[in-house]
């Protein structure tokens, strides 16, 4: 079976193939440089004194002041890196944490036959009609009677039980062999080291894929942290990212440095998991 | 091979087994194992989802302010106050026009993107990676840089710099809201953001499309280009569009994090819904009975929407799903 792409069709007409290529080429390359335009303003911007970013003749080129890393994070009014810290342990925290209950659930879901199973699956599916964002209020009420307002544990916990999450690790494991399981079961491993064992060594790709999609909405949340960090000691970056937009006591350098630092993990985490993180939204995006 | 499990949660499986299983013990028995399974989701997904949403329609039924535990009952009131209020309905008609804006602009650049990358035959990875990337950056940096920098209202702004040299005077996209130039930034950064990732829903499903459609389309006589795309491309596609879209609506529904950061909560214009129920809720009245009634309100539409569309489209799953 061929997958071959339109292009089969026509093998006619060679000459204007190239043509047709190159027009190509120009209009994805004119796409691509206006996607990047963005991201050479945030480093420009981070590399520049103030004056080069205000300035009336547009400097395509900045001074390069690396000085600017330094001076942002020795900022004691800005504690930058303290909200990097903070985003680090929970983006950290809730996708091992997501990884863990979401997988357990969902194997349970799809491949032990409890009777009642179904029922159970009814009702994580009954969460999917209703976005978490909706009902932040209540999840508010919730918390704060817990406690828990300005804590890593609530900033981490309410995140964890992502019904959708649970529900694409089920439809996943409806479609991992039987036979390896079976074959485990053989041995002597009941279903708790079946799946330890066997399921989980053999479906890294997939964990691989919804800890990027994980990490990457855990690092930039904004809304919940905004409920939940009353204090600025529990801020996340993106939450102190917005205060210095909001309130401009910061400098503009500075402002553009922190957003700039504020992406370079995820663009890391995203350069190196592309792979995954592409298959899994392939995988699950729409079959999910 | 035959010990099986060194961590702790194994342990409640002692030597005496339930006669049913002797062979395995707890160890085999599905009931146990699936509670032990789904346990801990399960309690945590009633604890974070189930208690709040009751709670919540709870509260929208007491006079709640600066209070989770009311006594005062006071029946509809709060969904009489929320409705009557024109902020609440305002902020619903926000999201009509955005969706309006961003759901076609977003499907047809995430479409176009896929199309064209998916002709490519070298660099293929490397400009779908281009495309993709802005999906890594929060919504937060990117209100920043196109606030401060992109849609800055005076002369250093990347959009009014490029308009001066056609000797366009500056305009300020974000200060006034008439005309309605905020939602150039606001559409404009949404679609940069999300495009890379609705294409990439598009490239797998056009990769699924069998190349011999193409091949018999030829040979009908179809000529590739608009009649290739019309006939074959866009019906195989549907069950993907339908699906985008509908990813889409529930996606600008949710709209908070660049509203909050371009526009402001202080605006007396474009203020999404969440914003609302973030100002009523945890703003200075902290009302949450007229909070809750109106995430009750939202939940329910959103339901209904979730509802209609299953029904009219299997689940939004096309031709896939069962």
């Amino acid at each position: 079976m061929t997958t071959t792409a339109p292009q089969l069709g026509k093998q006619r007409k060679k000459g204007r193939d190239v043509l047709g290529n190159a027009g190509l080429y120009v209009a994805v390359g004119i796409a691509a440089l206006l996607f990047l335009i963005p991201f050479y303003l945030i480093v420009r911007n981070a590399l520049s004194t103030d004056l080069e970013i205000t300035g009336e003749n547009w400097k395509v080129l900045p001074s390069f002041q690396w000085g600017n890393i330094s001076e942002l994070f020795d900022d004691p009014t800005v504690e930058f890196g303290r909200s990097m810290v903070n985003s680090l342990v929970v983006a950290v925290s809730t996708t091992l944490g997501t990884l863990l209950v979401c997988s357990l659930a969902g194997y349970g879901l799809a491949r032990i036959p409890y009777k009642h199973a179904n029922k159970v699956f009814y009702a994580v599916l009954a969460t999917l009609m209703v976005p978490t964002a909706v009902t932040f209020v209540p999840s508010f009420v919730l918390v704060s009677s817990l406690g828990w307002v300005d804590t890593y544990r609530g900033l981490i916990i309410p995140g964890l039980f992502s019904g959708f999450t649970c529900f694409l690790f089920r439809q996943y494991f409806l479609g991992f062999p039987k036979e390896l399981e079976e074959a485990a079961r053989v041995d002597g491993l009941g279903y708790w080291g079946a799946y330890w064992r066997i399921v989980v060594p053999n479906s890294l790709n997939f964990f691989a894929a919804i800890a990027t999609i994980t990490f990457i909405s855990a690092w930039n949340s904004f809304l919940w942290p905004l409920v939940m960090g009353q204090d600025p000691s529990s801020w996340t970056v993106q939450i102190a990212l917005s205060s210095f937009m909001t309130n401009q006591t910061v400098n503009f350098h500075l402002i553009f440095m922190a957003a700039a630092i504020s992406i370079l993990p995820l663009v890391f985490v995203f350069l190196f998991l592309q792979r995954w993180l592409v298959q899994g939204i392939a995988q699950t995006g729409i079959k999910g | 091979m035959s010990t099986t499990t060194t961590r702790g949660v194994a342990q409640p499986a002692p030597a005496k087994a339930p006669p049913a299983r002797p062979r395995r013990g707890l160890r085999g028995n599905p009931t146990f194992n699936f509670w032990l399974f789904t346990g801990p989701f399960l309690i945590g997904l009633v604890i974070f989802v189930f208690v709040p949403i009751f709670w919540s329609v709870w509260l929208s039924f007491f006079d709640a302010r600066y209070t989770v535990t009311p006594s005062r009952f006071i029946g509809f009131d709060n969904y009489k106050q929320i409705l009557t209020n024109s902020n609440f309905p305002d902020s619903l008609l926000t999201f009509s026009v955005f969706a309006a804006f961003i759901v076609p602009t977003t499907w047809a650049l995430s479409l176009g993107l896929a199309l064209l990358v998916h002709r490519l035959r070298f660099m293929r990875a490397f400009f779908r990676s281009v495309f993709f990337l802005p999906t890594a950056v929060s919504y937060v940096a990117a209100a920043l840089i196109w606030k401060m920098s992109i849609f800055s209202g005076v002369r250093f702004g990347l959009m009014n710099t490029v308009l001066g040299w056609f000797g366009v005077e500056n305009i300020a996209y974000l200060a006034n809201p008439s005309p309605p130039w905020y939602w150039v930034v606001i559409v404009s950064l949404r679609l940069w953001i999300q495009s890379g990732f609705y294409m990439i829903l598009f490239l797998a499903a056009l990769q699924n499309i069998p190349g011999e459609l193409y091949e018999a389309a030829a040979i009908d006589g179809a000529k590739p280009g608009w009649q290739t795309f019309r006939y074959i491309t866009l019906p195989q596609l549907r069950a993907t569009s339908t699906a985008v879209i509908l990813l889409l609506l529930i996606a600008a529904y949710q709209a908070f994090d660049e509203f909050f950061n371009i526009i402001g909560q202080n605006a007396t214009w474009a203020q999404t819904p969440l914003m609302e129920l973030y100002k009523t809720a945890l703003g200075t009245s902290q009302d949450y009975g007229a909070g809750s009634a109106g995430a009750v309100i939202l939940s329910l539409l959103i339901c209904l929407v979730t509802l209609i569309q299953g029904k009219w489209m299997g689940f939004g799953r096309g031709e896939e799903g069962k």
